[in-house]
């Protein structure tokens, strides 16, 4: 919860500089961002590779648990899709698009500022947090209505990392493994996914 | 990725704690940047109380539709589990 509370301060800080141009000379802004998504990217990979555990430890999963990776990612987007109807200035690949950051708000956003500019971006930004914050505060309410599968799933990619502490509270030890799984897989779907719908 | 994870292979043998620490100061900076961008770009700034509306309805939705596939999945896993018991 700090974490994302100090996430949202430097992204606010960004705009503050940006607005009043703090930074004399940031018109090729557009390449340190994705230089640091690059080493963003290479890092996760990294850490994946540096872990021996973690594929051992897919193994001894559930066939079943297995299918939550793409419940949620099928959840997701058909949520997303009602949405289009809503909004009727947003087409149905630029709403999938940020619906398919899935939590992941530091790599969607900057893939679809990429692609479809800042304020699709800070769309995908503000909801990808709003999406985290809501696992982070609401977990114990969804395994009460809805069983321990729900919050891991509304997590999307961050139930490896941020929310996993928060779900291993509230979902209980044996969902820890299905949580990484279930971070692991959809964290790796989010680059995939967010390219494909912001290029159509 | 695949380089990363690569890389991250081979040098398993040995702990990296300090990896933790830089990918948070990267995701910082990559925010800051972000917002850097999102400032200089009027559009942006003029559209930020919609924009927030959107990002509200799109996470609500998100957050519905999984928590609905969810639960689809885990109440046939009950019934499976109960099934064999």
């Amino acid at each position: 919860m700090k974490g994302s509370l100090v996430i949202v301060g430097f992204f606010i800080a960004g705009i503050v500089v940006g607005v009043y141009h703090l930074i004399p000379g940031v018109a090729n802004l557009g390449n340190v961002s994705y230089i640091t998504l690059c080493a963003l990217i290479f890092l996760v990979g990294f850490m994946i590779g540096n872990d021996d555990e973690i594929f051992k430890k897919f193994k001894r999963l559930n066939r079943l648990y297995m299918l939550l990776p793409l419940m949620t990612i099928v959840g997701t987007l058909a949520g997303c899709a009602i949405t289009t109807l809503l909004m009727p200035h947003r087409s149905l690949s630029e709403c999938l698009a940020v619906g398919s950051g899935m939590g992941y708000y530091s790599l969607s956003s900057v893939l679809i500022t990429q692609y479809k500019g800042a304020a699709l971006g800070t769309v995908a930004l503000l909801a990808n947090i709003v999406r985290e914050v809501i696992t982070l505060l609401g977990a114990p309410l969804m395994v009460r209505w809805f069983g321990p599968l729900a919050p891991i799933s509304v997590g999307g990619a961050t139930t490896m990392d941020t929310t996993l502490p928060i779900l291993t509270q509230a979902c209980g030890k044996d969902f820890v493994i299905v949580s990484i799984f279930h971070g692991f897989i959809v964290d790796f779907s989010v680059p995939f996914l967010v390219t494909f719908f912001a290029e159509m | 990725m695949a380089a990363g994870i690569a890389a991250g292979w081979l040098l398993r043998k040995r702990t990296f704690k300090w990896l933790d620490t830089l990918l948070i100061v990267l995701v910082w900076a990559l925010l800051f940047f972000l917002g850097v961008e999102a400032g200089e770009n009027p559009a942006v700034i003029k559209g930020l109380k919609d924009l927030g509306l959107e990002a509200l309805l799109l996470s609500i939705a998100g957050t519905a539709g999984s928590i609905a596939a969810a639960w689809a999945l885990w109440k046939i896993i009950k019934r499976k589990e109960g099934g064999h018991k």
